[in-house]
């Protein structure tokens, strides 16, 4: 029997790899800003396309990869954050006086990373994928790197990365030797001391990358120094990218079931919600405090992974929908603010006062942002902590609900600062004059923040598509 | 269709109103358009409608609307009026008015915006007043936290040296916000109980009435929707947002505030947690009672010993809401349907010496009483309408106050005598505080001779239309209870009848 085409379930992949190649032979040849960012977009709006064109009804497989809803989700969700970054990216390097084509390239390569590692069903892939997304991460990071936070930023990645990386690979040799398979599949078959103990270095590799607490130390600097498309990426694509591979691997290997082992990842999930919440209350960097507010976000969704079911991967879903959503629109209004690069990116909270009587807009789409990350009613945040409250009351695991609760209370408070520091009554200050941007590029933002109110307000197209994908 | 537009009216006069901006004064004239169509629309579904059909026993809706919103979880767009949902909803659009016309004057900056929020909160209230399925009922109930946090927050006072308003906009939200998502949390509780009973996934109120639950289940998600209203109501150990909150925010805000807001929490009790869980309730009434008893000291004590008038008034509707709280736990119609007369009264009362003490501050920028004094007669016939406000506070005979106070002890004694002995000792502190407001404010040696504005045109039909309804609702409350005495002996059934039941199983046994 021919086995459905996987050929055409890598398209998408093939297509942003090939819009690399592109724009490396165009750097070669000539550089043109506009016509690379130009290449990079239509790479990606093209694999958009075709991925929401492949939706079938049964999954593709291949050794190395697995093409099912949960992969076509993410596969969805990561093109189009990519397309996002390089839309506002653009705007961004415009006045960066270094080489500005690179840019496109790293993140060409980090989307197409992400697609391998939100399909892999083999460590080899999880690994190769995992890198093929870290490594541009790292350039991008640093890209700014006249900057001294810029460099720090990167290299502190790198670093850490390398890190969690080495942890990662140990895990999986551990798991090897136990069970002498490197596929999902295979490694389901044996449990035994050596398995566990691998599986607990993956986690902390894999914890690494998601910023869960202990392991959370990297994140507020990284994002306070990065430029802002990088750090915008590192929170959409890195993140959810490798959520959706610990996903899978909880869902298919019983080793991440493991009675202690979830008992474990639940402490950490609380310990994250409550830490990072905390952490970010005394921030008046924007950045830094939407690092905080993202290991906040991750220990929520990590009770998707303690209960692991089938409406849990669900849960997940909505989540990263929500999470995404509202984190490129608030990452954007930044964008456009900091844009062109100038010595210093609007990213301390003083920037950001009374910006509602100098572009309402903006101002506007980043409220709505905020609301958003705080999960109140009708922006799409609260549908999502709605599933994660959900999902917890039907598990019955009343920690996490109230961990949940906590964590949200607390939170409230960052969000609520920086609401209210943008609607503040200030004396006009010449030097941060609205400068209107390109009209394309505000309406980017305004489209994602509107995205972020139908979600919340009619969220149930997205629940049923979600509800209804196979996995 | 005509209940959604209710809620959409709002909303549009609010999003008019932000974009309204650049043609200067228009978005007071479009919120007071949108607040007077609002209480024209209740006003006439209150004269169309006949409340005495109802059958006994059955919840009976005036006017449904049923759409469906999100079928994964069997959330529906369902909205329903009765009786208790429209007294209340007129009583929003008349303080809607109120709002509006007082803060003419008092805000100037960022008109639009602020009539944007104000509009907002109001479109919230009549939300959670017709919402009765309960995801949609949270939305709304959790969504009107934001306007006002912007209202208190960016229009509100900050003391020199003190609080800021920021400071008791945050402590607001969160209080509200953290009961709420425990209300959340216990919704979905009872949801998924419901479906591991039945096997349907549902959210609407009607179909959640009939779970069976176990004891402790059915305490606990009782003290989870407990916890979020008394938040709102406030009952007093959850009490600590509001003296800081009505005490920083705008006149408006405050008129919302005490006047509506709060009505939003007895509401709560009164549409879902008693029905939902009446032997929980019933259970827990001694306690509830207890805690009402309390407040109304605790409330009168501290407004007593206050010297900013704004922190005076919110002291002392903490004390009138244990009248409420005794009145919805004790049980019987007469005391329900005077907690429904008090929750109107209070509205009224309060939000007319929220805008007494907004036009003091206008007049003379201090809301410090010791800074006062003397102003009788220098102020034309403010002083006069204050005394008819602080005297329906302290519940006097003719007004609205006396009326639903008389019939909540009355209607309690039955059943907790003692309960009742205690709360009238609370009428008497209501003398005191309401005398020394009166005595500090405007008696006393005079700062100056000199007299300041009276009131204009304005401020006076403001005060005039109020007391005129503390006074009819005072003198005649009868169309209140006729509108509600369906509902309110709904209620006291569901109280009775796990009563009767238990009593069977002591004879069984």
């Amino acid at each position: 029997m021919p086995a459905p085409l996987p050929l055409l379930s890598l398209g998408p992949f093939a297509l942003v790899c090939a819009a690399a190649v592109t724009v490396l032979l165009g750097i070669a040849w000539q550089r043109m800003h506009t016509v690379s960012a130009l290449v990079t977009i239509v790479g990606l709006l093209g694999a958009l396309v075709l991925q929401l064109a492949l939706q079938t009804p049964d999954s593709a497989e291949t050794p190395l990869l697995v093409f099912d809803g949960l992969s076509h989700f993410a596969a969805l969700m990561v093109l189009g954050s990519s397309l996002v970054v390089a839309l506002l990216s653009h705007t961004y390097l415009r006045g960066y006086t270094g080489p500005r084509e690179e840019f496109y390239l790293l993140l060409l390569c980090a989307a197409a990373g992400a697609l391998i590692l939100v399909a892999s069903q083999h460590l080899a892939s999880l690994f190769f994928g995992l890198e093929l997304l870290s490594m541009p991460l790292y350039g991008m990071l640093a890209y700014r790197f006249q900057s001294s936070h810029s460099l720090e930023a990167g290299l502190k990645y790198l670093i850490l990365s390398a890190a969690g990386s080495a942890f990662l690979l140990f895990g999986m040799a551990l798991l090897y030797a136990q069970t002498g398979a490197l596929d999902f599949t295979g490694l389901a078959s044996e449990m035994g001391p050596w398995a566990l103990a691998g599986t607990g270095l993956m986690l902390v590799g894999l914890g690494f990358k998601l910023s869960i607490v202990p392991f959370h130390l990297w994140t507020p600097d990284v994002y306070q120094g990065g430029p802002v498309p990088a750090t915008m990426l590192l929170a959409s694509i890195s993140k959810l990218a490798v959520f959706v591979v610990l996903l899978r691997l909880v869902l298919e290997v019983p080793t991440f079931r493991d009675e202690a082992l979830s008992a474990l990842l639940a402490g950490l999930a609380i310990l994250t919600m409550i830490v990072g919440n905390l952490l970010a209350l005394r921030q008046s960097d924007l950045k830094r405090l939407l690092g905080y507010s993202s290991i906040a976000h991750f220990g929520y969704l990590l009770v998707a992974l303690v209960i692991g079911s089938r409406f849990a991967v669900e849960t997940a879903g909505v989540y990263l929908i929500t999470y995404l959503v509202a984190t490129l629109t608030a990452f954007g209004v930044v964008t456009l603010l900091s844009s062109p690069c100038r010595t210093e990116e609007a990213s301390n909270l003083e920037h950001y006062r009374g910006l509602f009587w100098r572009r309402p807009w903006l101002a506007a789409a980043l409220t709505v942002a905020m609301l958003s990350l705080a999960g109140i009613p009708f922006t799409a945040g609260f549908i999502g902590k709605f599933y994660i409250l959900a999902l917890a009351v039907d598990a019955q695991r009343w920690w996490l609900v109230a961990a949940v609760i906590a964590g949200s209370a607390i939170g409230l408070y960052y969000y609520l600062r920086v609401m209210v520091a943008l609607f503040l009554r200030e004396a006009a200050d010449a030097s941060r004059a609205g400068r209107g941007g390109h009209w394309l590029n505000d309406t980017i933002v305004l489209v994602l923040a509107l995205l972020v109110i139908v979600l919340g307000v009619w969220p149930a197209p997205a629940v049923d598509w979600l509800a209804g994908l196979n996995y | 269709m005509i209940l959604a537009g209710l809620i959409l009216i709002p909303f549009l006069g609010g999003l008019l109103c932000w974009q309204g901006d650049r043609w200067g004064e228009a978005p007071r004239w479009i919120a007071l358009a949108t607040m007077v169509a609002v209480l024209v629309t209740a006003l006439a579904l209150w004269a169309g409608a006949d409340f005495r059909l109802a059958d006994p026993g059955a919840a009976a809706w005036l006017r449904e609307l049923r759409l469906p919103w999100i079928p994964r979880f069997g959330i529906e767009l369902h909205l329903a009026l009765d009786g208790l949902s429209l007294v209340l909803i007129a009583l929003t659009g008349f303080l809607g008015i109120l709002a509006v016309l007082c803060s003419w004057k008092e805000v100037q900056e960022g008109i639009g915006f602020f009539h944007l929020n104000l509009l907002f909160v109001l479109g919230g209230v009549v939300g959670v007043f017709l919402a009765v399925d309960l995801f949609l009922f949270f939305v709304f109930w959790e969504m009107m936290l934001v306007p006002m946090y912007f209202l208190i927050a960016l229009w509100g006072h900050s003391e020199p040296g003190g609080k800021t308003s920021t400071y008791a906009a945050v402590k607001f939200f969160i209080y509200t916000q953290a009961s709420g998502l425990l209300m959340l949390a216990a919704i979905l509780a009872l949801v998924f109980a419901h479906q591991a009973e039945t096997g349907e996934l549902t959210f609407s109120y009607e179909a959640l009435l009939a779970t069976t639950l176990s004891n402790e289940l059915a305490l606990l998600l009782m003290l989870g929707f407990f916890i979020a209203f008394a938040v709102k109501l406030p009952v007093v150990p959850l009490h600590g947002w509001l003296p800081d909150a009505h005490a920083q925010a705008p006149t408006a805000g405050s008129v919302d505030l005490a006047g509506i807001l709060l009505k939003t929490g007895a509401y709560g009790l009164l549409r879902f947690a008693l029905p939902l869980f009446p032997e929980a309730s019933a259970q827990f009434a001694p306690v509830a009672m207890g805690l009402g008893v309390f407040g109304i000291f605790y409330g009168a004590l501290l407004a007593c010993g206050q010297k900013d008038i704004k922190r005076l008034i919110a002291y002392t509707s903490i004390s009138h809401m244990g009248f409420v709280l005794i009145g919805i736990y004790s049980g019987s119609t007469l005391a329900l349907q005077g907690a429904l007369v008090l929750m109107v009264a209070h509205g009224l009362s309060a939000a007319g010496l929220f805008v007494l003490s907004g036009q003091l501050y206008e007049r003379l920028h201090t809301r410090d009483m010791t800074r006062m004094g003397g102003l009788w007669g220098r102020l034309g016939s403010l002083p006069g309408f204050s005394l008819g406000f602080a005297v329906a506070a302290v519940g006097m005979p003719g007004t609205a106050n006396f009326v639903g106070e008389f019939m909540v002890l009355f209607g309690t004694f039955p059943a907790a005598p003692w309960i009742v002995v205690l709360a009238s000792g609370g009428l008497i502190l209501s003398a005191v505080y309401a005398l020394t407001l009166m005595q500090k404010v405007y008696f006393g040696p005079a700062q100056k001779s000199s007299p300041l504005p009276g009131l204009d045109v304005r401020e006076y039909s403001m005060m005039l239309g109020t007391f005129a309804l503390v006074l009819l609702f005072g003198l005649y409350p009868q169309p209140l209870l006729d509108t509600t005495g369906a509902v309110m002996s709904n209620v006291q059934r569901l109280f009775e009848v796990p009563a009767v039941s238990s009593t069977f199983n002591l004879g069984g046994k």
